[in-house]
């Protein structure tokens, strides 16, 4: 089986060939510019991840919310239960850029953190 | 009246960058005027990751881009003012300014750098018909709502345009709730970025169309639907075609226009292509001592391209005040065949570093190659697997290569497929 | 609350009548159905002053357009209102249309329009740089004018409300009883009492009227559509410039508004829906391609927007401004289309007397007739600017930069008398998102100090009032 990805790893946006054996497993990667680009087309046929850019209410500060993402990729059909998660979160100003506003979310090993100040009102 | 050594007008990513280097380059009295609130620009609400990854090596989202050069500008103490809105540039370079706690600033400067960014086309530019209610905003000012203000403009979307900022807006809308219900795009292809289509769209389902556009927008105080229609290759809908869509709010991503209010008052010399300032390798404009960088110079895709070129303009703007610039003896660069534009337009052949030109094609090739021709002859070709109007692509001139050229003569680029 | 005079429709012509009225020692209510005043036709029309030669000589119109246009700059000095008196040519294209000119040239001087001539070519040419080379000859009007339409309305509310009239906004009157010596006027949930009613209610004239039983007037909405162009082409037309004219109205203008853009238009279309304010493709195209007749280098590429507005057509053919014959106390002022804005004024004084003859009241002693000019930071020298921002340093922040509007003005427009409560409403006093990004940046900025100097939540705010929310709940 084959299947075609275009790469997210940067902007290139490259057109990668991934050959699959009957079982799922990888038998070749072919069309990436990169090593960033072989990584992403085999996660991409095998757990796909995203990384996520949302904002969290906060309370007290300049702004209603503040910007945050995941410090690493999490599993892309989780991100919606994350997104749900985040709603549920509420912050005191002030928030500093690389304040950790949820930890490990939904057991993903994977922090939400701050990714700007809000100082207080 | 104040007195700066350079005056950079705009504390974005373009005038934080070119700041920095002149401030590297050994000018101490610098000062920025920011119209917002706040240093960063539009990169403040621009929260989705992708910045930096040829600058930084990392993938970082706007603010975090921002918050690095905020950083470096406070430790190195140069001068800003934000809240401050420039007003006017004199012949002398003289910048007038105003802002609630000093009034209006009189400030000569030495040299200005014009780092102002660029503004979205709105929908009277397209003329599209229809009904004036409220849901109809550019993709940026609902960014604006929802990033920084915390507030839904909308349930259910329809974006027309696919550049940058409609593809993120689409993926951010629906993380938030909303349904968006399809993006479309006048031309046969996409203006935005190919990794944007892929991480915004189609990993939600969203449908994007090509050549497809809003013909007529119902409604009385709120947008209730758009009709939209497919186009033919003169962009002109094809009757029959027509599909109502029911939505609350239309998101308009269709162009990005630099802002050159105060460069054309000052009477700079403007590219009809870009939109900008007509510059030569250090982004000086056609006004001795005034410089442009960044997106009111011409339209990035990325920001680090942004910040690269303003680093030029910062060292430019310094050699100028420093009196390190030589009397110039130009040649002109021109995009033909396939290729829009080129940045800089003029160049320095005494300049004694080596010159990368940017620039952009008019559609999306496969598998072509860029030339580049000095008075008609070939000396560069490269080939590319892929040209698309949405990625500015470049080509470096070094400089022995221009040491071989004279004065007057003519720089071509092309593509040849 | 009881009045003397209930105005219907705070229009042009309904808010200049209320203003002429609160010279007296009346009461007087100005009813409007919308959020705002000049919601309907005064804020989407040609911001034409006539010179005053179309109307057949003896109706209502040709008489109140000569006489409005000759109060025009004095009334619009009064209250700081812009009026450039740029003057008018009617263009001919071949030798039938230079027979019409002479008509018009005829009829002008019956209706007693001053200093009208005929341009030949060369001189038309002169006149205007960019003309078509098929312009054959153009009737000149050194009277006509440009004016802001809806700055006229805000301005004559103000003054109004100034001089102790009621400015009632969100007032669709759905009901009017006559108890034999006044009316009780309702929206459905709030009443008031007036001894007079004014129907000055534009497109819904007729259906206001039917109200007390009157069937008499049938208003037809003519719709015309426009394209207002960047101030950087703003100088293609010197004056204003009509085509000849022909049945449906005075055809496709180019000319200068009083803020320096360039504005095209309109189209005419009749059409059943009074609510009706879409653009069409077919219009925008049509109105380009007619306007490209008198000028030709004109394109879509400075368009910085589109409207349109509705004409209060009526099928009888003049101005209608008479006592009711269901009740002479209720007083129909319908079919105020072209020339209705030149005219206005002179509207206005028409009414009144009327009033005057019933009532007898007295003049006040202390009536205000002068609108002060709001603060135009745009306009003012670098010394003026400074003095300004010292005595308010909100003046020193630039919320609109297309337009370069301040925070200063945005808020004396929102506490003016009769202030602005939405975005358009701020738009329209102060330009404030008129300019090229039509509000892209300030628009959140508008809505941000709507939201703090109303004491509401910035989702709470319109667009235009009704349900023209801008934005939905909170993201979280």
């Amino acid at each position: 089986m084959q299947k075609n990805i275009i790469c997210v790893a940067c902007p290139m946006g490259c057109g990668i060939t991934v050959e699959l054996s009957d079982n799922g497993d990888i038998l070749s990667v072919t069309g990436n510019t990169c090593k960033r680009g072989d990584a992403y087309a085999r996660t991409e046929c095998t757990h796909p991840v995203r990384s996520l850019a949302t904002t969290v209410k906060v309370s007290g500060g300049v702004h209603n919310v503040v910007p945050c993402k995941s410090a690493g990729a999490i599993p892309k059909e989780k991100i919606f239960d994350c997104m749900k998660k985040i709603s549920e979160v509420e912050v005191k100003a002030p928030v500093t850029l690389g304040d950790v506003l949820v930890e490990n979310i939904l057991g993903t090993g994977i922090d939400i953190v701050a990714t700007n100040h809000c100082p207080k009102e | 009246m104040l007195n700066y050594d350079i005056v950079v007008i705009g504390g974005g990513p373009a005038g934080m960058a070119a700041a920095l280097k002149a401030r590297e380059c050994g000018v101490e009295s610098i000062l920025i005027l920011e119209r917002a609130e706040t240093l960063g620009g539009i990169l403040e609400q621009c929260i989705h990751t992708g910045f930096g990854l040829h600058y930084f090596g990392e993938e970082l989202s706007g603010p975090e881009y921002a918050d690095r050069f905020i950083k470096l500008v406070n430790e190195k103490e140069i001068e800003y003012k934000t809240d401050t809105m420039a007003l006017e540039i004199t012949q002398d370079n003289v910048v007038y300014a105003v802002n609630k706690e000093d009034g209006l600033l009189e400030i000569q400067a030495k040299a200005v750098i014009l780092a102002m960014g660029c503004r979205e086309r709105p929908r009277g530019a397209l003329n599209i018909a229809g009904s004036r209610c409220s849901g109809i905003m550019t993709a940026g000012t609902a960014q604006k709502y929802v990033n920084i203000d915390g507030y839904m403009p909308g349930k259910k979307v329809v974006i027309l345009g696919s550049g940058d900022i409609g593809l993120i807006m689409a993926r951010r809308m629906t993380l938030e709730g909303a349904e968006v219900k399809t993006v479309c795009e006048l031309m046969p292809y996409s203006s935005g970025l190919t990794r944007n289509i892929v991480q915004c769209l189609n990993d939600f389902n969203i449908p994007l169309r090509l050549s497809c556009t809003v013909i007529d927008i119902h409604g009385k105080d709120r947008v209730e639907g758009v009709t939209i229609a497919n186009v033919d290759e003169n962009r002109k809908p094809i009757k029959g075609t027509e599909e109502y869509i029911e939505c609350d709010t239309l998101l308009l991503s269709v162009g990005l226009i630099p802002e050159n209010e105060l460069t054309r008052a000052v009477g700079i010399e403007l590219d009809p292509v870009t939109n900008g300032a007509v510059v030569n390798e250090f982004r000086e404009t056609s006004h001795k001592g005034v410089f442009a960088c960044g997106n009111v110079l011409h339209v990035h895709d990325l920001v680090d391209y942004v910040t690269l070129e303003s680093q030029t303009a910062g060292e430019g703007a310094a050699r100028y005040v420093l009196g390190k610039s030589e009397d110039p003896e130009y040649i002109t660069a021109k995009g033909v065949n396939g290729v829009r534009y080129i940045v800089p337009q003029k160049i320095n052949i005494r300049n004694d570093g080596d010159v990368k030109l940017y620039f952009r094609v008019g559609e999306v090739y496969k598998n072509a190659k860029t030339v580049v021709k000095y008075n008609g002859e070939e000396i560069i070709s490269k080939k590319r697997p892929r040209l698309a109007p949405g990625e500015m692509e470049n080509v470096v001139i070094k400089n022995e290569m221009l040491k071989k050229f004279s004065e007057g003569g003519k720089l071509e680029i092309s593509v040849e497929v | 609350m009881k009045y003397d005079v209930a105005v219907i429709g705070a229009g042009v012509v309904g808010s200049l009548i209320a203003r002429e009225l609160s010279r007296y020692n009346l009461k007087i209510a100005l009813l409007e159905k919308c959020n705002d005043m000049a919601m309907g036709t005064s804020k989407a029309n040609s911001a034409i002053v006539h010179a005053g030669f179309d109307a057949k000589p003896g109706t209502l119109k040709a008489k109140l357009n000569v006489k409005g246009t000759a109060l025009m700059p004095e009334l619009c000095k009064e209250l700081s209102v812009p009026f450039k008196p740029v003057g008018s040519l009617v263009v001919a294209f071949s030798d039938e249309e230079v027979e019409v000119l002479d008509e018009l040239l005829e009829r002008g001087k019956m209706n007693g329009v001053p200093d009208i001539e005929i341009y030949d070519a060369e001189k038309l040419r002169e006149a205007e740089p960019a003309i078509s080379p098929e312009a054959k000859a153009a009737l000149w009007a050194p009277t006509a004018g440009i004016v802001c339409p809806y700055e006229l309305t805000v301005a004559s509310v103000e003054n109004a409300v100034v001089n102790g009239a009621d400015f009632i906004r969100n007032f669709a009157v759905n009901k009017i009883d006559f108890n034999g010596e006044e009316f009780t006027v309702s929206n459905g949930e709030t009443e008031i009492i007036s001894k007079y009613v004014i129907n000055a209610a534009g497109v819904f004239c007729d259906e206001i009227a039917a109200l007390i039983g009157d069937d008499s007037i049938h208003t037809v909405p003519r719709k015309g559509e426009y394209m207002l162009c960047d101030k950087s082409i703003g100088t293609l037309a010197k004056h204003t410039i009509f085509q000849c004219p022909s049945k449906m109205g005075k055809g496709v203008l180019v000319t200068p508004t009083v803020d320096g853009n360039l504005l095209i238009g309109p189209s005419a279309l009749d059409i059943e829906d009074k609510t009706d304010v879409s653009t069409t493709s077919e219009g925008l195209s049509g109105i380009l391609q007619t306007a490209r007749k008198s000028i030709p280098v004109l394109g879509t590429r400075e368009v910085i927007t589109s409207f349109a507005g509705l004409r209060a057509h009526c099928d009888r053919d003049d101005f209608i401004i008479e006592p009711s014959e269901k009740n002479s106390r209720f007083i129909n002022v319908a079919g105020i289309e072209s020339p209705g804005l030149s005219s206005a004024p002179a509207i206005a004084l028409f009414v009144k007397d009327m009033i005057i003859k019933a009532l007898s009241p007295e003049e006040k002693g202390d009536f205000n007739p002068v609108r002060e000019e709001p603060v135009r930071f745009r306009h003012m020298s670098n010394e003026e600017r400074k003095a300004l921002i010292a005595k308010n340093p909100a003046y020193g922040r630039i919320i609109c930069r297309c337009e370069t509007i301040t925070e200063g003005e945005i808020l004396d427009a929102i506490h003016a008398p009769a202030g602005a409560r939405d975005v358009d409403g701020v738009k329209r006093r102060t330009r404030a998102g008129m300019g090229r990004c039509q509000g892209g940046f300030c628009g959140s900025k508008v809505v941000e100090l709507l939201a703090r100097e109303l004491g509401v939540e910035i989702n709470e705010i319109t667009k235009f009032g009704g349900d023209s929310k801008i934005l939905y709940d909170r993201t979280k």
